[in-house]
This record gives structure tokens, C-alpha cells and sequence, in this order.
């Protein structure tokens, strides 16, 4: 007791001098990578926003008045009704195969995925030319299905929405099935035996218990392919053949017409905006849910 | 055919988790077995739990008692035999129809609801209303202690309290039988032990029969009415658990159970001989084969100031170390040269321990005298 009351201080300023220098220490350990994070992400960005609204005549707002063109709106909706679709099928096709994967043996399920990955190693381009040759009026697609004789005249496969959206859909089940087969790797299935046990029978155990448990790798999968599909370029501007204008390509083009950074950058910043505050809402609606579910 | 919706059995007492009494099922399990390629998970076992009773399946692991449980619960499907819940054969029943309550080993609640909701789940799949939903979850928090705890999350609990929410969720839509799978192995020590009583005090309130597995001698023995003990894929003794300790019927069981040393015995016309000097035994021995074993426990045997007693047996050894242990002593004696046992003695102050080195007389009672026929394990 009384060698306590002696030493009083007890070292708290020299203790606490200790803890900031461990806690700068740390922090410095981080600044690498907000240099990296600033100098390429936000500086990027902020001189895209500088662009759109500064142009040689000082500040304007001309570059986005010019954005409330009808054109500009059909365009927008073309964007978001393909990315919707694109992420609505990826559910559907990357659901059942990302569950597929995580029951199997790990052998074949590293086949499996194999599978799935297996596009990540070709060419974005040579991708999408290969679905042209499939899809394509005289492609292979058409060519069979009428020797067959299952179809007398061609069906319109490429050069428009449909041809883009099977497109899009091969290229983004990569980035939608990895997200979710790891989330489902980590489910405990003694909870599923659990819920039989408890009286569910295996449909309602799936939908009540197991795919509640896969929810954050479902969702992270639907953000990764929404955000993409807004902003992809090539297999819309290839597969669509000129008939489905995305808002990137919409891009591309004021930057041919006007050739002028700033109405280029004010297209981007809206679908930066737009972008966000989908995220935005995405991550209220889980969160709502999750609380909901809490209660 | 037993659907969950329905109270199916022969008494239904109501929707009153705490007198469940008169629901409980007895357990016909007859000549269960399963391979696994050239393993036999279980080898041609038959054993009958009766009604409301509270039976452990002990044995090490890999002996096949979790593999028997899963039969029972379904989510293992023997090669053969038969599986009766009361009358009825159950074998061919999904889990989801069997209707009987489980507590797994890592407790399996459901992370992605609260402890009341997991409550709820076996009462909703039953169609229960909510106000009656609530009403039951209510009294089987209450049951287990956890009355209060019903909002919280799964990862806010203790390892003890997770146990509770795993027991009441087993029993709260009034399952006619309850099966365990080693659910204290996660629990320290202390909690352990007093996770027991608590698991044996539900069961004797609801009155349910129990199936327990443990490789745990002390909790078996502790916890149950009966133990079963398995080894290889077969059951080598059921018996209630005093019985079990003092009468073993195989080396496996005397073995498995407490701590015991084996000393060699000749047979002739059916007595027993140790290093030539007879022995007592309390009846005939079970077995006529002529090179057999007595096996004896440190507890049972005393160092003893004179000759035999009227009701006891007698051998002599060296004494060749003594440990004082706090509550008792333990000593460490060779008899006939290479056969070394131990002998537990209660710490009595003022005593005076004999000399290493020096000859001592064992005894013990004729009716603690175990001989078993030498078989291949060893």
C-alpha cells in the first residue's frame, strides 16, 4: 500500500507519452498506402470534377446543362436496366453454381472453379469477339439451331440488347460467384442438420438458414456486378453493335463530338455520383434488414 | 408415421414445457450396422433404452458411439438393422419427421437470429401462434436461467450461456426423446461440472428419455442411469454405473472406467490362483479358461497390519515408493517381481508410512475380486 502512495505518479505521463508513440507508429505504418490511395484515386477524381465545371471561359455550368438532353436520359436507362438485368441473372446462374462448388469435394471443386476462372485468363476483347462468332447472324448459335431445323430463319442474337446481356452476364459470373462461394465455404452445415433436426424439412432449412447465413457474400457479389455493369465499355459497345448506348460509351463519344475534357468529365461524375448513391442505398437496405432481423 | 405438426405421443400433456412427463419414448435399437469402407462404425449393435431414462454412450473416440446417435437422429443411414421409437420403426424417417431434440457438440444455434428467435424456430415450423410462441419461449428461458437474454445476439453469449439456449431449444417443442453429442466437451472445467447437474436436473424435471455421448468416464458416470460402453463398433457392456465400475465385464470396460492394474491368474476346477496361493472369489468364475487376469483397483486395496481377514484376500509385495497426494497416498508396490501396482490409502494425519523397500500384505474383499479371461486386446 504504501509504496504505491510513494511512487503516485506512477509513470501515467510517461505511459501515456508511450501509447501515442506506438499509435503514430502504427498510423505511419498506413501512410504508404493513402499516398498511393490520394494520389491515385482522389487527385484523379477531383481534377475530373475541376474539369467539368471550369472550362476556358472560367467557372460553368454548361457542360451539365447540356446533360438534360432527352438523349442523355434514354442512355441512362439503358445503363441501368442492362446492369440490373446483368446482376438479376448473375443470381440466378452464380447462386446455384457458387453452391454447387462449395458442396463438392475440394478437388472438384477447385475444378469447378477452375471453371468459373478460367475466362479471367483470356482477353476481355477475345472474349467478346467469341460471342460474336456464336451469336451472330450466320454464328455458329444460328447455323446449328437451323440444321436442327429447329428454327427457319436466324434469331437476333448479336448487335443488340440481348447479345450484350449474355455478354455481360459471362463476363461478370467470375465476379459474382467468388464473392459468394466464399461466404458459403464458411457456413456451418451442422446448423443445417440443426434445423431438421428442429423439424425444417430441406427446402425451408435452405431458405431460412442458409441463405440468410450467405447474404453478405450475395450482396457483395450483386455490388461488385452492378457497379461494373454501369460503367462497362467494350462488350456493349461490340455486342450491341451501335444499338445499346451505356453511359460509357456515351463518354467516349462526347469526347469525339466536343473534343472537350470537360463534357466528358461531367458524364463522369454524374455516373460517379449515381454509383454511389446506389451503394449508398444498398448499404441502408442491408443494414435495415439486418437490424430488422435483430430485433 | 409420425408428422411433426402433430403431438403423436401416447399422453399429450399440453403445451407445458415443465411436465412433459408421460411423453418420453423408449428406444429399440436392434443389430445396427455401418461400414465405412473396411471400417466398422458400428458392428451388429443392439441395446433398449427404456422410457425416460438416462443413458450414455461412453467410449473413446472413433469406438462409434456419435455414429450410433446419428442413427438415431437420422443423419446417418445404417447398412441394417432397426431403430423403434416406442412401436414404431423410425429408420426410414427423414430428420426432419423424427420429432426428437438435439444438442450438438459446437451447440449449432443459429447466428443470424437472437436467443429468442431460436427459441422460436422448432415453434414455428410447427405453426404455432405467436402469442403461445411467446408464451414458450418465455418459460424455456426460464428454465434454463436465462430469462431476460431473450433480444440478445448468439455472439453475445458466454460459452455456458450458448449451452442453455442449445438445451431449451432441444426440448422447447416438447420432442419425446433428447439426444446429446458430447455438449459440455467446449466448457472449462467448472462449468463443466456444473453444466452436469444442471443437464441431469431438466432431465429428471421433464422426464424425457435422454441418449448422452461422452468419452468422459467421470460425466458418464456421474450423469447417467445406465451407460453403455462402446468400443470397435460394439456396445461391451450396459449396466448402471456403480455396477459398471465394480463389476466389469471385459478388460475394455475395466479399463476404460477408473483406474485399474491386472495381475495374472491360474484357473484349476474353477479356482483361481495367484503366483500359487488361492483365491476367494464372491461366486463362480465366469469363464473356465485357464490363464486369466484379477483385476484390482488402488482404491480397493488396503495395506493390511495382519493376516487375512475372514472376507478378504491376501498377497504380499515390495513396497517401492510412496507420493503424498494432499487427500491421499498413493504407493507403489511390485508383486512377484515385475508386476507393479498401486494402492490408495486415505491421508490420515500422524501416519506413519512404511519404509521403501520393506514387505507389505495387501487386502481386499472377496466381493471386490474381478477375474476376467485373458483376451487378445491388451
Amino acid at each position: 500500500m504504501t509504496a504505491t502512495e510513494h511512487t503516485e505518479p506512477l509513470n501515467k505521463q510517461a505511459l501515456k507519452r508511450q501509447a501515442r508513440t506506438q499509435q503514430r507508429n502504427e498510423l505511419s505504418l498506413s501512410l504508404p498506402a493513402f499516398i498511393l490511395v490520394g494520389s491515385l484515386v482522389l487527385v484523379p477524381i477531383g481534377w475530373l470534377f475541376w474539369l467539368s465545371i471550369y472550362g476556358a471561359d472560367g467557372f460553368t455550368a454548361e457542360n451539365y446543362i447540356r446533360l438534360l438532353h432527352p438523349s442523355y436520359k434514354k442512355t441512362l436507362i439503358t445503363t441501368f436496366e442492362l446492369a440490373f438485368l446483368v446482376t438479376g441473372l448473375c443470381i440466378l446462374l452464380g447462386y446455384p453454381l457458387a453452391y454447387l462448388a462449395s458442396q463438392l469435394k475440394p478437388r472438384m471443386a477447385s475444378l469447378v472453379l477452375l471453371c468459373v476462372l478460367f475466362p479471367f485468363w483470356t482477353s476481355l476483347l477475345v472474349r467478346t469477339y467469341a460471342w460474336l462468332v456464336l451469336l451472330q447472324r450466320r454464328g455458329l448459335i444460328n447455323t446449328w439451331l437451323m440444321d436442327m431445323g429447329l428454327i427457319d430463319a436466324p434469331l437476333k442474337l448479336a448487335h443488340n440488347f440481348t447479345g450484350t446481356t449474355i455478354g455481360m452476364v459471362h463476363i461478370m459470373l467470375p465476379f459474382f460467384v467468388l464473392p459468394l462461394y466464399a461466404s458459403m465455404k464458411t457456413v456451418d452445415l451442422s446448423l443445417l442438420k440443426a434445423a431438421a433436426n428442429l423439424g425444417a424439412s430441406p427446402v425451408k432449412a435452405f431458405w431460412q438458414i442458409y441463405v440468410p447465413l450467405t447474404l453478405s457474400g450475395l450482396g457483395a457479389g450483386v455490388i461488385l456486378v452492378f457497379v461494373l455493369s454501369l460503367g462497362f465499355y467494350v462488350t456493349p459497345a461490340l455486342l450491341g453493335g451501335g444499338r445499346v448506348m451505356m453511359w460509357a460509351m456515351q463518354i467516349e463519344r462526347s469526347m469525339a463530338v466536343y473534343a472537350d475534357w470537360g463534357a466528358a468529365s461531367a458524364l463522369g461524375v454524374v455516373l460517379l455520383v449515381m454509383t454511389l448513391g446506389i451503394l449508398w442505398a444498398f448499404a441502408r437496405l442491408t443494414g435495415a434488414m439486418s437490424s430488422v432481423e435483430g430485433k | 408415421m409420425h408428422d411433426v405438426n402433430k403431438s403423436t405421443g401416447p399422453v399429450s400433456t399440453g403445451p407445458d414445457v415443465a411436465s412433459g412427463r408421460g411423453r418420453a419414448l423408449p428406444i429399440s435399437v436392434k443389430s445396427l450396422t455401418k461400414t465405412y469402407g473396411a471400417f466398422n462404425a458400428l458392428n451388429n449393435v443392439s441395446i433398449d433404452i427404456r422410457s425416460g431414462e438416462f443413458m450414455t454412450l461412453l467410449g473413446p473416440s472413433g469406438s462409434g458411439k456419435t455414429t450410433l446417435l446419428m442413427v438415431l437422429a437420422g443423419f446417418v443411414r445404417p447398412d441394417s438393422g432397426s431403430v423403434l421409437f416406442g412401436d414404431d420403426e423410425v429408420l426410414l424417417l427423414p430428420p426432419h419427421k423424427r420429432d426428437i431434440g438435439m444438442v450438438f457438440q459446437n451447440y449449432a444455434l443459429f447466428p443470424h437470429m437472437t436467443v429468442a428467435e431460436n427459441l422460436a424456430y422448432p415453434l414455428k415450423l410447427r405453426s404455432i401462434g405467436k402469442s403461445e410462441r411467446q408464451d414458450r419461449v418465455n418459460r424455456a428461458l426460464d428454465l434454463v436461467q436465462l430469462g431476460g437474454l431473450g433480444d440478445r445476439g448468439i455472439d453475445a453469449l458466454s460459452g455456458g450461456q450458448r449451452q442453455r439456449v442449445a438445451l431449451a431449444r432441444a426440448v422447447i417443442f416438447e420432442p419425446r426423446i433428447l439426444l446429446m453429442d458430447e455438449p459440455l466437451s467446449a466448457l472449462d472445467k467448472n462449468l463443466r461440472e456444473q453444466m452436469q447437474f444442471e443437464v441431469r436436473a431438466l432431465h429428471d424435471r421433464l422426464g424425457i428419455t435422454t441418449v448422452y455421448v461422452t468419452h468422459d468416464q467421470r460425466e458418464a458416470l456421474t450423469m447417467s442411469d445406465r451407460i453403455a460402453v462402446i468400443n470397435d463398433g460394439q456396445i461391451q457392456q450396459v449396466d448402471p454405473p456403480q455396477r459398471l465400475y465394480e463389476r466389469p465385464k471385459t478388460f475394455f470396460v475395466a479399463s476404460f472406467i477408473g483406474e485399474t492394474y491386472r495381475l495374472p491368474v491360474d484357473v484349476t476346477n474353477g479356482t483361481a490362483s495367484l503366483f500359487g496361493q488361492p483365491i476367494k472369489t464372491g461366486g463362480p468364475l465366469e469363464s473356465t479358461a485357464l490363464q486369466q487376469a484379477l483385476i484390482l483397483r488402488p482404491e480397493m486395496l488396503q495395506i493390511a497390519d495382519g493376516g487375512p481377514g475372514p472376507d478378504e484376500n491376501q498377497m504380499t509385495g515390495t513396497l517401492r515408493q510412496t507420493v503424498f497426494q494432499g487427500d491421499s497416498i498413493v504407493s507403489y508396490i511390485s508383486i512377484h517381481g515385475d508386476h507393479e501396482i498401486a494402492v490408495r490409502s486415505q491421508h490420515r494425519s500422524n501416519q506413519t508410512l512404511p519404509v521403501p523397500g520393506s514387505q507389505v500384505r495387501l487386502s481386499w474383499l472377496i466381493q471386490d475380486t474381478v477375474i476376467l479371461p485373458e483376451d487378445d486386446q491388451t
